[in-house]
């Protein structure tokens, strides 16, 4: 899902979890990092950048938190630009057909 | 199972290479069972597949698909009406499912996508290990359940060696328990230890890998 996100167009994912030791399916959110772990390595690999995930942990009452989670995410991913697909895919665009 | 593993992307990629339309093709048999070639494994691969090959700037279309199984010829059948289409076929089966793939659909190019390692079992989530390795001639009766082929480092028969560590391990690494540590301890807690004490006769290995291709042949079965 994860990867489908950055095939419709994203140029980074965060992704959010229960804080951990607090998940309602016990280690749902531990497994998911490590998920979000083998995706990032995907991406390093394919040469989008790993860096272009992230996961987050916080509980359904820290709505400031998640402001200054996304804050950051959309500021790093800002600072990393368009992923390289998006940018072959503008480059492609603007060739002649 | 049979266990496999993914071939790293960039050997992948770079088999890919001379393609833009390929089948992805995954099995719903034991490679799903060990999280390396079942339908979820496709999508991933295939997502995967088609961002490096759009961020190289050239795209890569990918049809995907996961048969009920790739080792028997009816479940190959569906892929026929649009393979003339694609220019390859990546499978992510065993390698008996890539061969098999590629001996009905002989005029398309079969790719392996997995590594096939070992007949095994999952002692716990995401982890999995060797339990068998098929030489045909089953000796489990006499070793308590545990195979001397498969877990003994050096298939002995008549064990242990003297590269056992004290704590049980086996001297190729700390991570194997030594398998004929296993066999003494599961023999002494059956009360059978009488079959420790008879010398195992040498395996024959006419019936493993050594007499060329195995087959075997129902006529009872056949049509």
């Amino acid at each position: 899902m994860i990867l489908k996100a950055f095939e419709k167009g994203a140029d980074g994912v965060m992704v959010v979890g229960c804080l951990e030791g607090d998940c309602h399916y016990l280690s749902g959110n531990l497994r998911a990092r490590a998920r979000v772990g083998r995706v990032a390595d995907v991406l390093d690999t394919i040469g989008m950048g790993g860096e272009r995930v992230a996961m987050y942990n916080l509980s359904a009452g820290e709505g400031n938190k998640f402001a200054l989670f996304a804050t950051e995410m959309v500021d790093k991913i800002r600072s990393l630009g368009p992923s390289p697909v998006n940018v072959a895919r503008k480059s492609r665009q603007k060739a002649p057909a | 199972m049979i266990m496999g593993e993914q071939k790293p992307l960039d050997i992948l990629l770079g088999m890919l290479a001379p393609y833009d339309k390929i089948v992805l093709a995954g099995c719903h048999g034991c490679v799903t069972v060990c999280r390396a070639g079942g339908a979820k494994e496709v999508e991933i691969l295939a997502s995967s597949l088609r961002l490096a090959r759009e961020a190289e700037g050239r795209p890569l279309e990918i049809k995907e698909v996961t048969l009920e199984r790739q080792c028997d010829p009816e479940y190959l059948e569906p892929m026929r009406p649009y393979l003339e289409d694609y220019q390859a076929i990546l499978s992510i089966a065993c390698g008996a499912g890539i061969q098999f793939v590629a001996e009905k659909y002989t005029s398309t190019v079969v790719l392996p996508g997995l590594d096939t390692t070992f007949i095994g079992v999952t002692e716990k989530q995401g982890l999995w290990v060797e339990r068998c390795q098929a030489c045909g001639n089953c000796v489990l009766h006499l070793t308590g359940g545990i195979c001397p082929v498969a877990r003994c480092s050096k298939s002995l028969f008549n064990g242990p060696c003297g590269g056992t560590t004290t704590d049980g391990r086996c001297e190729v690494s700390k991570e194997i328990p030594c398998g004929w540590m296993l066999i003494i301890e599961r023999l002494r807690s059956l009360n059978q230890l009488e079959n420790y004490r008879k010398n195992l006769p040498m395996k024959s290995w006419k019936t493993s890998r050594d007499g060329g291709p195995r087959r075997i042949a129902r006529e009872d079965l056949m049509e």
